[in-house]
């Protein structure tokens, strides 16, 4: 096990920057999560700590040791590819025990760490068969075990799950989880599913054009996205953002949405003495619909109702804006009703309107922070 | 309630259609076969039947007499023997070379977006696009110049020659179907590039490569023009039986035939395994 320590990587693809300037670091055992939409650089940052990518500026330091130079094989990780790349002419058995081999490990030593490896992941059975005789999840599980049999120091993992279907993928999670907690090993897990990366990293580092915009523990990115691209691209849905004008009255800030109402908010430390137009961001499950009391502050109208089993989506207008909240699934609403909003002041986040960047994560947001909101093909990968 | 009724309407039809096609395919099979079998067995018969008997007519199909005199007669005749054995090292040559530069050759349009790769392709091919007649004089002339004239190397070489382009675009063809994770992941696994292409890429190419290999054997063995051009003294087998065949009697031309098919059938025969025992578990 080992801690990781990437400086100041860049990577060249014809000219664009794939991975651009990124600095980061991995602590002993620790499960970092790579998120970002398709084409962010995730995959690329991931191969070059691997060293299939020769990168083009920076440094990679691994449990002390710079790497920078050395090919994957003298790196001390190991892989897990998104096609998981088993060897197709060989047997299961062959298959985990190539690492062992080409390290010129006993033949004892290959047959016990083989078998424990197969039995963590439960495939003890599979060791005679060719992967052509296995299915999906169980070539998913051969390459896991494949890797883990070399007891690597770093442990990568690209897309693992992304070709399973969806309810083996969600039971497979689950697994990796524990089993990942189980070992303990330092790994870094590539995703393009926000689902995957809230439920499985120790932190989770959000990637957008080549640049880190957010490293953090899941639920700080959750409930404090640095801009507007990570508060639209983690969580489903998405983080409302409404544009408002903050005045000061009697002491106390208010946001004055047009022709919607206003909120009161308290002593925000994050808002400080600001005033003037910025964005207001507040998760849907902090808008509390407060029935059709005339008197309310903030009042909506009800556009769609999405009834979801455990809670209903419902999607309001406010002015030209639109709003979604989530309720108790017995919540009686109909389209076209008006109803009165209250809106937690202690959970929103105060934007600039035109970076998109949180006031107060301005100096703590990577470099890539604050380009706009989420482009239409973003918002897409954010929710496939 | 149609389709309650449908059902088992239709499965006997489906029955019959499924005997039906199959009885066609085996007809197919056994015609072709036979359409490649008769000859060989002709031949062969008439290579192992007393040299009187070539002339008989009608013919009978199974052979009344057994004997090796023809097939003796032919292989004693003056230097058959020795031209088979050119032939013979000739083709092992070819195979050799056209597999160690073919193969890279074809790996390296495969796995590399080199500068002028569509260009290289292309002009590949276009080694094939010279008549071997024209390039008959200038060739000769170089040989004798260069001291490899009538040798079996010299044979060789113009066959590797001839056998390359093709080569290099089937070994090419075979290693893009190769993922390339899978040589990333033995690279991952503590090989160094070679050992993940001679581990990973080799073992998933051989089909292709033996596919190759038997089209260069069958190119380089069969191969009379260049073998009579560049040879004189030491002819090779086809370019032997050829300068033969016209002075010789018939029953010589059959035992000259069974001598030039059998190697080609033994080559085809053992390279066959790794053809299809490979597919049989990579195909999914």
């Amino acid at each position: 096990m080992a801690e990781i320590q990437i400086e100041r990587i860049t990577k060249l693809f014809k000219g664009t920057r794939a991975v651009d300037d990124v600095s980061l670091t991995i602590g002993d055992g620790e499960f970092m999560v790579l998120l970002g939409p398709s084409g962010c650089g995730k995959t690329t940052l991931l191969r070059s700590i691997a060293g299939l990518e020769q990168i083009d500026g920076g440094r990679i330091v691994i449990g002390g040791r710079d790497v920078t130079a050395l090919p994957p094989r003298k790196r001390d990780i190991a892989m897990v590819f998104q096609s998981y790349a088993v060897f197709p002419h060989m047997t299961v058995f062959e298959n985990i025990a190539f690492g062992l081999r080409m390290h010129r490990a006993t033949k004892a030593d290959t047959d016990r760490q083989v078998r424990e490896a197969a039995e963590l992941l439960h495939i003890e059975n599979l060791l005679d068969r060719f992967p052509a005789e296995t299915s999906g999840g169980q070539r998913q599980r051969i390459a896991v075990a494949r890797a883990l049999a070399m007891q690597p120091q770093v442990l990568l993992m690209d897309e693992p799950l992304s070709n399973l279907d969806a309810l083996l993928r969600l039971e497979a999670r689950a697994e990796l989880k524990r089993l990942l907690k189980e070992i303990g090993s330092t790994t870094i897990y590539v995703t393009h599913d926000q689902v995957e990366a809230m439920s499985m990293g120790d932190r989770v580092a959000v990637m957008r054009t080549g640049k880190l915009v957010q490293v953090a523990d899941p639920l700080t990115i959750y409930d404090g996205p640095v801009d507007r691209f990570v508060g639209g691209f983690i969580g489903n849905p998405p983080m409302n953002f409404l544009p408002v004008l903050v005045e000061r009255r009697d002491g106390a800030a208010v946001a004055v949405l047009a022709d919607s109402g206003e909120i009161r908010v308290e002593g925000d430390e994050a808002l400080g003495q600001r005033v003037g137009p910025m964005v207001l961001g507040i998760r849907a499950e902090n808008v509390q619909i407060v029935g059709s009391d005339e008197s309310a502050a903030l009042r909506g109208r009800v556009l769609v109702v999405e009834p979801l089993g455990s809670h209903n989506l419902v999607t309001l207008a406010l002015g030209s804006e639109h709003l979604k909240a989530i309720t108790r699934p017995d919540e009686r609403l109909e389209p076209d009703q008006d109803v009165g909003l209250k809106i937690d002041p202690g959970r929103v986040r105060w934007l600039d309107t035109e970076r998109g960047v949180a006031f107060d994560a301005e100096d703590v947001a990577g470099p890539g922070a604050g380009r706009g909101a989420l482009t239409d093909e973003e918002r897409d990968a954010a929710a496939g | 309630m149609t389709a309650a009724n449908d059902v088992p309407m239709a499965r006997p039809r489906a029955g019959r259609d499924r005997v039906v096609g199959r009885t066609l395919t085996y007809v197919a099979a056994t015609v072709l076969a036979l359409f490649i079998l008769v000859p060989i067995y002709l031949i062969a018969v008439s290579a192992f039947t007393p040299r009187e008997s070539a002339f008989d007519f009608p013919r009978s199909v199974i052979p009344t007499q057994v004997s090796t005199d023809t097939i003796l007669f032919f292989l004693n005749a003056s230097g058959v023997i020795d031209a088979f054995w050119r032939s013979v090292i000739v083709a092992i040559i070819t195979l050799g070379l056209s597999l160690l530069i073919g193969a890279p050759a074809g790996y390296a349009i495969a796995r590399y977006a080199f500068r002028g790769r569509e260009g290289y392709r292309l002009v590949i091919l276009a080694t094939r696009a010279f008549p071997i007649v024209i390039l008959a004089i200038p060739l000769a002339v170089t040989y004798r110049l260069w001291g490899i004239d009538d040798t079996v190397i010299g044979v060789a070489l113009m066959h590797t020659a001839l056998a390359l382009p093709f080569t290099v675009l089937i070994t090419s063809s075979v290693f893009i179907s190769v993922p390339r994770e899978l040589e990333e992941a033995a690279q991952t696994l503590g090989c160094n590039p070679l050992q993940a292409f001679l581990r990973v890429s080799m073992p998933l190419a051989l089909p292709g490569l033996a596919a190759a290999a038997i089209f260069t054997w069958v190119l380089s063995w069969n191969d009379v023009f260049a073998a009579v051009i560049l040879t004189l003294r030491n002819p090779t087998l086809p370019a032997k039986i050829l300068t033969a065949l016209t002075q010789s009697p018939i029953y010589f031309q059959f035992a000259a035939g069974f001598v030039m098919l059998v190697p080609s059938l033994v080559v085809i025969f053992f390279i066959r395994k790794y053809l299809l025992g490979l597919w049989g578990r990579v195909v999914k």
